[in-house]
């Protein structure tokens, strides 16, 4: 008898066709997350044990490399980096909403005008760090020239460990801001005029009407403002790449960009050592993927 | 003992491949991974390939051109997984990760015949383990490059002392000039000051024991090298803002007289040429003596190519990098590069900067240094190199930095 005129077997599948279908579609999404997601978190705590340069044999070396990792230096150089893309990357939040409800308004040829502050986030990263990186540059840039007119001394800020790190940032925060202010933009079209009428009518006006009439609406808008926000805070790699290569003397370093730099770079042959700092950045990355869970497991229950 | 007849019988084969092209008939392909896409580099190799390949028409080569910085994180990839026949590296400890890890052919047997005397100057430099590992095809001299017509103005000569280094400095820095150019950007550009400090003060034997992690970082001769490297640091001799600058971006500073010289590899003069300085502005002299009595040692790094233990056509490959190593080819081939060939039969240029590069460089009785990235481990490298460039803009955190250093020294060697 062939299977496919098996009763049984047919009645089965329909009696569970809806409650498997789901899965089935999500089958090959699952799987893929779990071979380039889950799978290489669990490889990267297992090699992060071991001394290996990536070409020849692994050797075992228990938490060495976390003992190095805590003694390093450029670990917390590239800690407080990290820090500061943060909290400072987080200022394109306001930028974007000023930005957002200055360009909301009714005038000849706003259209080009919203297009021309939403550019930068046009334009690869890449290109926004090696323009800055010329803007910057001490040389031939304009930066010093522009300063040079309210009465500053010239500076080279990608060139000193103190200023470096901020220079970068204020780079990357262009293309940021446009994002956020686009964010905002759509976020506008929906706040609902009436209410903002009937706040009128009661006298609510500037700081006050944005604080509690305005604010509010916008509250999805916030949200993924500020996640979209922090994501880019902690994609800061390529900026720094293309910009200073981590120096001066690493002083800009990132956590990414430092395990890119002991494992994968022209000198990096700590593939160990790479994990294990991909380790720390996984954990510190969980505070704010469980904060980020829990926000939606609330969100999803209606508070 | 199988290793040398075969060795001598395949040289004695090479050797005669010229006079007789039908005695080694190659065939299948050969695929080349050549590390150089600019101009001159691509028109060397593919002139290599094109009169390799009349001699042996059955083969058919393919040559693949890879970004010179690209090529350093890429040959992990290629020679573990889909390997060419060919690839270009360096001499020295550079080499070291891919010997150790198997993935790089011993070639002994090639040097073991007669190309092994005629390439015998670099021959420690493709040493590891007391086997070579590949076959040079090129190299060049490190050196002073500097603004004649400003030393002619100043009315100074160049110096052959360290007091006379510096005594040219100050004159330089009275002149509202800048004694050197630099962009530590990348940082190797320090590696070449380092290198040339610690040669010159303690000479070739230690700065070979050093790069090889054999004394300590915190010795008192190493303070020694960084304290002559501190005067001129506290002369202000260096440009303003090195770190900010590549070494290309170095070069205006000393093509429009702001500062006097660069302490360079010879390719800086291809482009000082093209930016307008003229053979009559631009000229060269050795790094000067500092501890009187040692003997001259240079840096002087070693392009090379190399068999990769999974290569599918060894034979071709061996009998492509005999040609390579032959005097013909690398007279040619070194002409078209500006640099120097290594084979002893090879013609050196007609060119002021590589006649000079060949004189120096056959009189440093103190040795051959590659540099301080080929000569280190890859780890000791990088930190070294941010240590000299951390120091030439803090020099008070020297104690700081050769503390690091010892750490980095010590993890290294429990290996």
């Amino acid at each position: 008898m062939p299977a496919n005129s098996d009763p049984q077997t047919r009645s089965w599948w329909s009696a569970n066709q809806i409650r498997l279908a789901p899965w089935l579609f999500l089958a090959p999404g699952m799987a893929f997350f779990a071979l380039y997601v889950i799978f290489p978190i669990f490889q990267s705590f297992q090699i992060s044990f071991y001394r290996w340069d990536g070409l020849g044999e692994a050797r075992y070396i228990g938490l060495r490399n976390y003992e190095d990792l805590f003694d390093d230096p450029a670990f917390y150089t590239s800690l407080r980096n990290n820090v500061k893309w943060l909290l400072l990357y987080l200022l394109a939040i306001p930028g974007g909403l000023f930005i957002a409800l200055f360009l909301n308004q009714q005038v000849r040829g706003i259209r080009l005008y919203k297009s021309l502050f939403f550019f930068p986030f046009v334009i690869s990263q890449v290109v926004v760090g090696l323009v800055f990186a010329w803007f910057y540059n001490p040389a031939i840039g304009l930066f010093n020239p522009l300063i040079g007119m309210f009465g500053f001394s010239p500076m080279n800020i990608l060139g000193n460990p103190n200023t470096v790190t901020y220079g970068i940032i204020a780079a990357g925060l262009w293309p940021q801001i446009a994002y956020c202010m686009i964010l905002y933009l759509t976020g506008l079209n929906a706040v609902d005029p009436e209410q903002v009428e009937a706040a009128r009518l009661d006298g609510a006006k500037g700081w006050k009407m944005l604080w509690y009439v305005i604010l509010p609406q916008l509250r999805p808008a916030t949200f993924i403002a500020v996640v979209v926000t922090v994501i880019g805070a902690l994609r800061s790699f390529d900026m720094i790449s293309v910009m200073t290569n981590g120096g001066p003397f690493g002083s800009s370093r990132v956590l990414a960009y430092y395990m890119f730099e002991v494992s994968l770079s022209e000198y990096g042959f700590r593939m160990g050592y790479g994990a294990a700092i991909a380790v720390i950045l996984f954990l510190i990355m969980l505070v704010y993927i469980a904060f980020f869970l829990w926000r939606m497991w609330r969100e999803e229950r209606g508070y | 003992m199988k290793f040398t007849i075969k060795g001598a019988v395949a040289a004695l084969a090479a050797t005669t491949a010229l006079a007789f092209p039908a005695s080694a008939e190659l065939t299948g392909t050969l695929r080349i991974f050549f590390n150089d896409q600019n101009p001159a580099p691509k028109e060397a190799m593919e002139g290599m390939v094109e009169r390799f390949g009349e001699m042996h028409p059955d083969l058919n080569i393919e040559l693949t051109l890879i970004d010179r910085e690209a090529n350093k994180t890429q040959i992990r990839n290629y020679l573990t997984a889909n390997a060419p026949d060919v690839n270009g590296w360096y001499a020295g400890n550079r080499m070291r990760p891919y010997v150790a890890a198997g993935l790089f052919e011993d070639v002994s047997d090639l040097w073991d015949g007669p190309m092994g005397d005629d390439l015998a100057s670099t021959r420690p430099a493709l040493t590891l383990d007391g086997k070579q590992w590949g076959v040079p095809y090129s190299y060049y001299q490190w050196g002073i490059y500097f603004r004649q017509d400003i030393y002619d103005e100043l009315g100074l000569t160049p110096a052959t002392t360290w007091d006379e280094e510096k005594a040219n400095c100050q004159a330089i820095l009275d002149s509202g000039r800048k004694c050197y150019t630099i962009g530590t950007r990348f940082l190797w550009t320090a590696g070449g000051w380092f290198d040339y400090l610690n040669l010159r003060t303690h000479g070739y034997d230690f700065h070979m024991a050093l790069t090889a992690g054999e004394v300590e970082w915190t010795d008192d001769r190493v303070r020694e090298t960084f304290a002559n490297w501190r005067e001129l640091i506290d002369m202000g001799a260096f440009i303003d803002d090195h770190t900010a600058y590549t070494w290309q971006e170095a070069q205006p500073f000393m093509v429009n007289g702001d500062a006097v010289s660069y302490l360079m590899g010879n390719f800086v003069v291809a482009p000082l040429r093209e930016a307008g300085l003229t053979d009559d502005q631009l000229g060269f002299y050795q790094f000067p003596e500092i501890t009187p009595g040692i003997p001259m040692a240079e840096d002087a790094p070693t392009d090379t190519l190399h068999i990769p233990a999974q290569a599918q056509n060894k034979e071709a490959a061996r009998a492509f990098l005999q040609y390579v190593a032959s005097a013909e080819n690398q007279t040619i081939v070194n002409e078209t590069l500006g640099q120097l060939p290594i084979n002893r039969n090879a013609t050196v240029a007609d060119d002021k900067f590589i006649q000079a590069g060949f004189e120096m460089l056959s009189n440093a009785t103190g040795g051959i240094a590659q540099f301080f990235d080929r000569d280190t481990d890859a780890e000791l490298a990088s930190a070294g190199m941010e240590g000299f460039q951390e120091f030439m803009v803090m020099p008070d955190n020297l104690d700081a930095i050769l503390n690091r250093l010892e750490r980095v020294r010590q993890r290294v060697n429990e290996d």
